[in-house]
């Protein structure tokens, strides 16, 4: 079974008719503009080592923001019949008479090309169309997912397994009453995984542009022998640890400081630690957000925003100097900015965020040379120098449940999870019990804290599809663990 | 107008395909939103989404599929893949699976409504957000924002079983919050909890919350925030409010007792528990005041319906009984796996979405006690209320929760004013020093309960009152 429409030009022509549809409704002072996104996710889950949920589904969501005389309302629907469009714009423009006057409305994107070609593999010449966009991908059949969740629970050699496999296919297009019309589509395969004996777990995720690069063996093989590795864990005392995270761990830094630090109404509104022109970060940290992708990565992300702004790569972060932070029109109109294409339906609202954000790796001649790697150790293979160099301190896989505690900070507390390790001498000497910290990120990372950076970006799935991290392994000089399993 | 015809279409068609059972949603809902920030309107959306979910068992294996199209050409092919699905599951097999009995039902129900929120025209949720938050400003906030929400479900339930159930469920809520900015920090205040109040109810519930009156008070305390002493670290008895106490119960009680979670099927995202079931029945979770039911029948409460989404009847049951763990939340397959013999709580968060294990109403019966005579009882302690922040382990077990304001207790008095309070503890430890409880009970909804993979977003209500408990850690910093 496969998609049944790979689908190009569909949107773009519903999105025209939307516009039109105002046009007729509401005159031609309305300022409209549409965005009609084809989503077809499909996940399939296993837990207890066999698959026991596997879904499907294929939606078209049309999403119409309109400002009338002052005032702005936003609609959206499923139903992209005849009738379902003239209800949803009826129903808008029935909405922005009622509503009370807006005075931040930042007006509409005029029309401008996507940004594209240059630097980006498979990239088209009109609309974007192919920024590496993998078919196979968009048309991978249940059979497939299962094939890889097979070679995963076989893999993990006997020890339970859980997790999933994910692929997503999206089309798009935008138009809007100014002219602006531009398309495009993505796809996105994700597999993450656990093995468990004992209480203790390991974890292995990845994602990608292509399922074929997605290789179940390996993920379960490495699960598995985090697990093995992980049990009879010890509790450690709380207290400031000199720590290497793994990638999985880094993601869920990159995530909070894309979504609470790099987002544009947080720092307008200055609930976020950043500032621009600012050392903020030690030096050899550098963040950038990459919807389009780079080097030889298809496209993860849409070449244009909700607003139908063109994306592009943003530099957040440059050898520890705060450069920017992610804008909407709204957002970019308060700061005095111009939009960097981060609208999405919750921008107004949430504020707008990265949301493919990549920390540099180290360049890999800086790195001692290495024994060859043991197949039952926990350590990530990027994280194996930092390890070599740490002297005591903590190997911390993955993080989870994080939450912050105030913005403006960025002190955030949350759980280590999927193994943690004594490392002594650098060298790996006991599993730990998963424990409880509260630390601010930004002064983890911050000038002097950073102690290493591994030489390789893996890229991660996010919880929801549509994000995704490329991170390092990342060697940090402290980390605050405030509790453990006795409290 | 029914869609039951498309739904047996598409169960029916999942049958044909090789599924010894089926099911299948259809929904139609529609969804407003309003917020607004420091007297000016920031967001007014609307939603419609209508569609069909159709789940098949072939074998012991699942498939779901799910589409925007409610012809019955569409409901058919949806049914089909559903199976086929189901099949490829087959591939990665698991022990046999079974449904705990259901009767057929055929019902009709709808929740108590006294003003339909979606006849409440926009303008007047607007000037009722604007006012609000102008009213914070005014009183000194440095930035103030309050949002409204409205959700309008029908539902058609078909099974291979007999189900025929329609509902129409209506929620809605609203909130109001104002931040204080200080030299390198914010403080908040909400009212009337984090992120607002909800319910399974009609706009009288936004009536009654009076934003606009609470305003000012909640500009003057984040206000006051930021000149508060810290909040004192070390062990102490800690008095927690009902909107704390909610969240206490939704992440440290609603959430382990999920039989999914239990029998490993959210290990590698949401993950287990730390309870196990031969301990059901004699598993000493709190101190004897704690009695926590599961009731999706409270009228009014956020998670409140008539039959769950396998159409199961909402059913009071006890999941916490004189401080001895009792019942799960289950559905008709987790149930059967675990050997028990009732369902009932399994929902999707729409109609794209696998039905799965979710918490209903989940609260504290109430206690012999009052606010006033639990602080007058406190020689020395802190009282924290309203949620900033919550982080909880993957088994449930290690929580730390931070609230927007606490007090010094001295001598059966609240005294001074706390900024950046914060709580630690293990889950059956915590519950075990349970010695006070408050008779005044609220039905606090959560309309923001992640859960699945894909992500879904449910809406669960907690009955709680004001609390005590001794010997709790507090003042964790960063």
């Amino acid at each position: 079974m496969s998609i049944d429409i790979i689908r190009t030009g569909a949107e773009l022509e519903l999105a025209a008719r939307v516009v039109e549809l105002v046009r007729q409704v509401a005159g031609p002072a309305a300022e409209a503009e549409v965005m009609v996104q084809h989503d077809a996710e499909a996940l399939t889950r296993f837990a207890n080592s066999m698959i026991h949920q596997n879904v499907a589904d294929a939606v078209t969501n049309v999403r119409l923001r309109l400002h009338l005389d002052g005032r702005t309302a936003a609609g959206s629907t499923t139903l992209v019949d005849a009738d379902g469009l003239r209800g949803l714009v009826e129903r808008t423009v029935a909405a922005v008479r009622l509503s009370p006057p807006d005075g931040t409305w930042p007006g509409l994107t005029p029309p401008t090309p996507l940004h594209h070609s240059a630097g980006y593999p498979g990239s088209g010449e009109r609309s974007g169309l192919d920024f590496g966009f993998d078919e196979a991908t968009a048309r991978a059949t249940p059979a497939e997912r299962a094939d890889r969740v097979r070679d995963f629970v076989r893999a993990a050699g006997g020890l339970e397994t859980a997790g999933y496999c994910r692929t997503t296919y999206t089309s798009a297009a935008f138009a809007n009453s100014a002219g602006q019309s531009v398309e495009g589509r993505t796809a996105e395969a994700a597999m993450d995984g656990i093995a468990r004996i004992g209480g203790a777990d390991g974890v292995a995720r990845l994602a990608g542009g292509r399922l074929g690069d997605l290789d179940g063996s390996a993920l379960g093989a490495r699960a598995a022998a985090k697990a093995r590795a992980g049990q009879s864990p010890v509790e450690l005392p709380p207290g400031h640890y000199e720590v290497v995270l793994e990638p999985e761990a880094v993601a869920d830094l990159l995530d909070n400081f894309a979504m609470f630090g790099f987002n544009g109404k947080s720092y307008a509104q200055q609930q976020s630690f950043a500032e621009l022109g600012e050392d903020q970060f030690d030096p050899s940290v550098t963040l950038i957000d990459e919807p389009l992708g780079s080097r030889a990565e298809p496209a993860p992300g849409l070449p244009f925003d909700d607003e139908g702004t063109p994306r592009e790569s943003l530099v957040l972060v440059r050898d520890g100097v705060t450069k920017a932070v992610a804008h909407d029109r709204m957002s970019a109109a308060t700061a005095g900015a111009t939009s960097t294409g981060h609208a999405s339906p919750a921008s107004r609202t949430w504020g707008p965020y990265p949301t493919h954000v990549r920390m540099e790796a180290a360049l890999a001649a800086t790195e001692p040379a290495l024994p060859p790697a043991d197949p039952s150790s926990p350590v990530a293979e990027s994280a194996r120098p930092l390890v070599a160099g740490m002297r005591r301190g903590l190997l911390i896989t993955d993080l989870w449940y994080t939450r912050v505690l105030d913005p403006k900070t960025l002190v955030i507390t949350g759980l280590t999870r999927n193994g943690v390790w004594l490392v002594e001498d650098g060298e790996v000497t006991g599993a730990v019990s998963n424990m409880r910290f509260t630390q601010s990120y930004p002064q983890a990372l911050g000038p002097g804290r950073v102690l290493g950076i591994g030489s390789e970006s893996i890229l991660l799935p996010d919880r929801w599809s549509g994000t995704r991290y490329a991170a390092p392994a990342l060697h940090l000089a402290s980390w605050n663990l405030t509790g453990n399993a006795s409290g | 107008m029914s869609h039951f015809d498309e739904a047996y279409s598409a169960v029916q068609a999942a049958l044909d395909a090789g599924a010894r059972y089926a099911d299948c949603r259809i929904m139609v809902r529609r969804v407003e939103s309003v917020s607004a920030r420091d007297g000016d309107i920031q967001n007014v959306g609307s939603s419609e989404s209508a569609g069909l979910g159709v789940r098949a068992l072939v074998g012991s294996s699942w498939g779901f599929y799910a589409v925007p199209d409610l012809s019955d050409a569409a409901a058919r092919a949806a049914g089909r893949r559903a199976a086929q699905i189901a099949v490829a599951s087959a591939t990665v097999p698991g022990p046999p699976i079974d449904l705990v009995p259901a009767g057929a039902i055929e019902a009709s129900w709808a929740n108590d409504c006294e003003i339909d929120p979606l006849e409440v025209s926009l303008s007047t949720k607007g000037d009722l957000l604007v006012e609000a938050t102008a009213a914070a400003k005014a009183a000194g906030s440095d930035l103030a924002e309050a949002v409204s929400g409205v959700w309008d479900t029908r539902k058609w339930f078909v099974s291979s079983e007999g189900h025929r159930i329609d509902q129409h469920t209506r929620e809605c809520g609203a909130g109001v919050w104002a931040s204080a900015f200080g030299d390198g920090e914010i403080q908040r205040r909400s009212w009337p909890s984090y992120g607002g109040q909800y319910g399974t109810s009609g706009w009288e519930l936004v009536d009654r919350l009076d934003l606009i009156g609470n305003a000012p008070r909640l500009a003057e305390e984040a206000r006051a925030l930021l000149s508060a002493p810290l909040c004192p670290t070390g062990e102490t008895t800690l008095v927690l409010g009902g909107e704390q106490l909610a969240l206490q119960i939704h992440e440290s009680v609603g959430h382990a007792i999920e039989l999914d979670r239990i029998l490993g099927w959210e290990a590698a995202f949401a993950g287990t528990s730390w309870l196990e079931l031969d301990k059901l029945g004699s598993l000493r979770y709190g101190s004897e005041l704690m009695n926590i039911t599961i009731d999706p029948g409270i009228p009014g409460a956020l998670g409140s319906f008539g039959y769950d989404d396998e159409g199961t009847p909402a059913t009071k049951r006890d999941a916490v009984r004189d401080g001895i763990w009792v019942g799960v939340l289950a559905g008709r397959d987790s149930a059967a796996v675990a050997g028990l013999d009732y369902a009932g709580s399994v929902r999707s968060d729409g109609w794209a979405r696998l039905p799965m294990v979710r918490m209903t109403n989940v609260g504290l019966e109430p206690g012999p006690h009052t606010l006033d005579e639990i602080i007058a009882n406190t020689e020395d302690g802190v009282f924290m209320d309203v949620n900033r922040s919550w982080s909880i382990d993957d088994r449930r077990l290690n929580f730390q929760f931070g609230c927007e304001i606490g007090y010094e207790i001295k001598n059966g008095k609240l005294g001074r004013m706390l900024r950046n309070p914060t709580y630690t503890g293990i889950g059956p430890k915590f519950w075990q020093s349970m010695d006070m409880l408050s008779s005044e009970t609220i039905a606090w909804g959560t309309p923001n309960c992640g859960k699945g993979q894909p992500g879904q977003v449910g809406h669960t209500g907690h009955p709680a009152a004001p609390a005590r408990f001794t010997n709790v850690r507090v003042g964790v910093r960063g």
